[in-house]
Formats: C-alpha cells, structure tokens, sequence
C-alpha cells in the first residue's frame, strides 16, 4: 500500500514538472533518416547548439532503427501524441510521410523538412543544404583559388545522364567567365565508378600534360581522381577539388593531391533547422519570398515551392578536414 | 484416490483443473506483462492515457497483427511463410500501376486481393506440390515477390491513390476506433473460431504434431497446407491494402522486414515455433504488447535500438521463464 501511495505521488509530481515545464520551453523534434548514422549525429549537435544560444527550446533528437518510411511514421506519431511544437524531419520518402506529417499540422505542429525532403503538401518549408548555381559557382571557385594565374581545368563527372551533377556543371559554366584565365578543356564521366572513374582520371593526365586541377562534383570520382593523381605522381602539379566526403577524403588532402573541397556542413545544417523551426513557431510564416531567421547562419529566401537553400557548400581543407573525418 | 478397489479406474483427460491451467497458462502471463507495460507507460507519460494517442498507436501494430493471424496457423502447422513482407510490396506495387491505368477504389481492392491470393498460391503449390521445406520457398519467394517490386517501381513511387481508398488506412469507423483496429479485432475473431472451434483448425494442430500421424487418420495434409499459405497471402495483401492505404504511396521498400517482426508476433504470443501449439489470444496479446512498447517508449523518446533490445529480451524471457519454472519445479520433486 505505502509502495503504491509513494508510486502515485512521484507520479503526480513529475506529471506536474513536466507540465510547468510545457509552459516554459518548446519542444522541437529533430528526426532523421535513422539513429546511428554519423551526418545525422553531426546535425543533432548543431541543433543542440541552436537549443543552447535560444534557451527556451528543447530539442528531441529521434528517428528509427532502419532507414523506413514505416518506423519514421511511428516515430512522429509518438511525437504528435507528445504536443511537440515543431517536427524537422530529414525525409525517408518523398510522399509516404506526407499523411502522417498532415495529421501533425493538423494539430498544430510546425512541420519542415531538411537534407531530404517531404512533398509540399505535407511540410510548411523544404531547407536545401545548397542550392546548384552555390554549388556550381563553389566547385569552379574551389579550383580558380589554387590558380592565381590561370590554367586548364577539367571535369570528371558521374554519368552523362544524372541529373544533378549536369545542373551543377551547367551552372558552373554560367560564372565561368569570372575566373579570368581559366579554361575548361574536357568533361569526361567516370559514372560513379571508382575504376572506371580512376581510369578516365589517367586519360586526361595524358592528353592534357598542361592540366592544372581535376573538378569532380561527385564523391566517388574525387576520391578515385586523387588516387589517380597520386598514383601517376602528379601531386603538386594537379589540384583534384569538387565535392567529397571528409572520411573519405582526409587522406588525400593530407598528401596534398587534393587543397580543399566541399560539402554541406551537417551541423550548420541541423543548427538552422532547428533556428528556422523555432522562428515558425514563434509566428513567422512560410510562404513564398519569406525570409526565416537560422541565427548565425542568416536569413533564408524561400522560393515558390517553399523551398530555400541554406548556404554555400562548406569547404573543407588541411585545417578542418581530419575534424569532420571522424562525423561522416 | 481413496477407492483404489474400484475396477474401473477414472483417467483424467488432464492432469490440472481447468483454474490452474489458466493461472499457469501463456495467456495469464502475457496479460500480466501487457498489464505492467500499461502501468508502467499511465505513470511515465502523461501522454499515455489519451483515447486519440491510443488510436494513433494502434497503427504500430494492426498491420502486422492481421499478418500474424494466419502466420499463427502456418506456424502451427509446422511450417513458416518468409515472404508475407514482400507480398505486401508486390501487393501495393500492382495496386500502384492499376491507380496508373486508372481504376478506381473497389477495383483495386479485388486486384491486390488477387495479387495477394495468386503469391499465397506460388508458395503453397512449391511447398505442397513439390514437397520442398517452406522456409527455403519461401526464402526465394521473398527476394523473388520484392525484386518483381523493384523490377515495376526502380527508385520510382507510385502516388495518387483515389481519395476513397485512403479511408482502408486513414478512415474511422467510430469515434478513435479506426478501421483498421476494427478489422484487426474482427479477424482475432475469425480466426480464434477457425483454429479453435472448427475442424480445419484440428487438422493445423494435428498436422504441427504429428503430420505423418494425420495423413494416415485422414487429414487432407496438403490440401490444409495449401489453404494456410493462400490465408497467408491473402492477409499479406489486406494488410497491403491497409499500409497503402496509410501512406497514400507506394515504394519496393514498403514493409522492409515485417516479415521478422510478425514471426516476433507469433512466438511472442506463444506458438511453438516448432509447430502443434499455440493460441489466437496469445497472438492478440503479443500485438497488443508489442505495440504499447513501441508507443511507449517512442513517447518517451528512447532511441529505436533500445525498443529492438527490450523485444529481444522480452521474447527470450517469456520464453526461458516457463521453462526455468518446469525445471525447477521438475527437480524439487525428485
């Protein structure tokens, strides 16, 4: 009897903290892809980071064991039953959570999606970690620094079909002219093959002896052009650059075969999801030409599909890249 | 005891009055587990208790609960159907491209119903026709029904299911009570009557016991086989139907894994895994307990892996506890 007595009494008083403690903070839920996961965890630190400078704001950190639509539906169901105030959600499907996350709006809660996003219908805003003329611009950019006096570049891509990497060319060539003395002399595509990758890597190495950097804006041909680069002992003379992952490329930026290169910074990324989820919940409104407040990171325009890019791909060199190896 | 003179001696069918095997049954356990878990979630979260949460917790479990009704059947009967997961994805996959050719709601019921039938049909007809052990059938069968999945879909999704059809995942048939609670406690129902009041159904246990014994006293052994991987199917595909449903899109990874996780269900809720025992309101209570630990633990935010850990444990010790007590009472009677 004296069990059950305390039992209920511990109960009614955490019941009772946990409700002044409603009042006082808000509850942002970030979910992700899958626990466990690296860029994920990066995130969780920025948006603890954007907890902390708010103060009032609680971050949930969730997400299922596997990468499913099913267990990520779960997961926000559980976080409606809560009354969190904000969901931010790095999508496993495009559409199959859009019912779920409708429901959440339904009832109150600010829904936005960032890295991977959820169909229009089912979230007030979409943040992009880049948008392609920042990252096309960045990719060329990353080259023309090491080359004060100009040079022959070329571009390894994926495959002549993918998409993104064509867009991020094309805008590539756009602000082409503003890095003066720099020439584009070939394109080849080593379809996000590492051998086939490495292989055209050598070609160009041939027919260009007067080649001064190797952009690759996809992370298996940067890496595979490094080692190409390195293997035909070429570091030094060729400057591989583009878009990678630190793990994958701190080696070769150790060794010199590659300065710098880029990617999104998965805390950065995670810090303004959460800033943005709490400047919705404090009244803003995501409509398209709105600007959001993401703290430290700035504003962010949205677009007509309520999308908005978060910044420019973070570089990364001598100096952070052995850092970031160990997050993804 | 008393009258040991008496010629004809009385031999009891069991050994245990009917209130003592209820006490020491499965089912007294397992209720007394779901209770604990319901305690312990009231006082944890103040979220719990709120009849609208409940109801959105029901969706953890309904899908896969229909599933293992008839699982519970084939398990039963001493084999195991691996593929019901992706049946669901060829299921809701079909449906997909039928919503493309521009058929409407009851037509797309009855196509994924067929779909579902027809896979039942495949894997009864290896298992029974070929006489090949079902766990390696239906092992095949799971990579073949999902890579067909894939085949149709690539990294594609298929959308724009009729409103209409949204109701089987999204509808209410009243107040917090969803369509899918509803058809999950009318088929416990179902099913409770076939395996435990039918004769179809002592011919499941009769078959898991002792298969060679019911074909010699007459059991139709792979007639009743072939029905159990057909159920199987068919309850694959209503549960397809549903989880379409509730997404509102269809994905060749929709339903990843479920197959383990009704398995889980099944041995959870007491079936001998090795078939010829096992009950319909066990398997009702491993739903019911699986999903409030799910709830529960999501509300409270515990990460995914420590729920997989705490199943893990609770299957084990549900089933070494019953064990362990038959062993130790076992040598304190010696």
């Amino acid at each position: 009897m004296k069990i059950l007595k305390t039992l209920l009494v511990t109960a009614a008083i955490s019941v009772a903290m946990m409700a002044t403690a409603q009042a006082e903070t808000k509850k942002i839920a970030l979910v992700v892809k899958a626990l466990g996961i690296g860029f994920f965890e990066a995130a969780n630190k920025g948006a603890q980071e954007a907890a902390k400078e708010l103060g009032d704001v609680e971050v949930i950190y969730t997400g299922p064991t596997t990468t499913t639509a099913e267990g990520q539906i779960e997961v926000i169901n559980s976080l409606i039953a809560q009354k969190v105030d904000a969901i931010a959600v790095s999508a496993n499907d495009t559409n199959a959570l859009v019912p779920a996350l409708k429901k959440a709006m339904d009832r109150g809660i600010k829904v936005i999606s960032w890295d991977s996003g959820v169909a229009p219908e089912g979230r007030l805003m979409h943040l992009n970690p880049s948008s392609n003329p920042l990252i096309g611009n960045m990719i060329i950019k990353l080259a023309a620094d090491n080359l004060p006096e100009g040079g022959d570049v070329a571009v390894l891509s994926a495959t002549a079909t993918s998409t993104n990497q064509n867009v991020w060319i094309e805008e590539m060539n756009k602000v082409l002219g503003n890095y003066k003395g720099i020439n584009v002399v070939a394109t080849v595509y080593g379809d996000d093959l590492a051998d086939k990758s490495y292989r055209e890597t050598q070609g160009l190495i041939q027919s260009h002896p007067n080649l001064k950097a190797i952009i690759a804006p996809t992370s298996v041909g940067i890496v595979a052009a490094a080692q190409a680069v390195t293997d035909a002992g070429k570091i030094g003379q060729i400057n591989v650059t583009g878009l990678g992952l630190p793990s994958e490329m701190a080696g070769h930026v150790k060794s010199g075969a590659s300065k710098s290169f880029a990617i999104w910074n998965p805390i950065d990324l995670g810090y303004s999801a959460t800033m943005i989820a709490n400047d919705l919940i404090g009244g803003a409104e995501a409509k398209p030409g709105a600007e959001l407040k993401m703290g430290r990171m700035g504003t962010v325009k949205l677009d007509d599909k309520n999308e908005g890019a978060m910044a420019d791909p973070f570089v990364y060199d001598a100096s952070n890249v052995e850092e970031f190896a160990k997050i993804f | 005891m008393a009258d040991v003179q008496t010629i004809a001696r009385h031999i009891p069918d069991r050994l245990e009055s009917r209130g003592a095997r209820l006490i020491k049954s499965w089912e007294t356990l397992l209720v007394a587990v779901a209770l604990a878990i319901f305690l312990v979630n009231s006082f944890a979260s103040p979220y719990f208790l709120d009849p609208w949460n409940l109801s959105d917790a029901t969706f953890n479990f309904t899908e896969k609960a229909m599933i293992a009704f008839a699982m519970a059947l084939v398990i039963i009967s001493g084999e195991i159907d691996l593929s019901v997961a992706s049946i669901i994805a060829l299921t809701s996959t079909v449906m997909g491209y039928a919503v493309q050719l521009g058929f409407d709601t009851p037509a797309l019921v009855l196509i994924g119903l067929t779909t579902g039938l027809l896979c039942g049909a495949f894997n009864g007809l290896l298992v029974t026709g070929l006489a090949l052990p079902s766990i390696v059938v239906t092992i095949g069968t799971m990579s073949l029904f999902r890579g067909l999945s894939f085949l149709i879909l690539g990294d594609q999704a298929f959308t724009g299911y009729p409103a209409s059809f949204s109701w089987f995942g999204q509808g209410y048939v009243w107040w917090v009570f969803s369509f899918e609670f509803c058809l999950f406690v009318a088929l416990a129902v179902i099913y409770g009557i076939v395996l435990h009041k039918t004769n179809f159904g002592r011919a499941v246990y009769a078959i898991g016991n002792n298969q060679t014994a019911a074909l010699f006293s007459g059991v139709r052994v792979g007639r009743v086989k072939f029905v159990l991987f057909l159920l199987t199917g068919l309850m694959a595909a209503i549960a397809s139907i549903c989880l379409t449903a509730r997404l509102g899109s269809t994905r060749p990874s929709i339903a990843l894994g479920w197959e383990l996780e009704v398995v889980t269900m099944v041995v959870l809720g007491g079936v001998n895994i090795l078939g010829g025992s096992g009950t319909i309101p066990g398997v009702v209570l491993a739903a019911l307990i699986m999903g409030m630990v799910t709830f529960g633990f999501g509300l409270l935010n515990v990460p995914g892996i420590v729920m997989s850990i705490f199943i893990g444990l609770l299957l084990i010790s549900v089933i070494a506890l019953p064990i362990l007590y038959r062993r130790f009472r076992g040598r304190r009677s010696h």
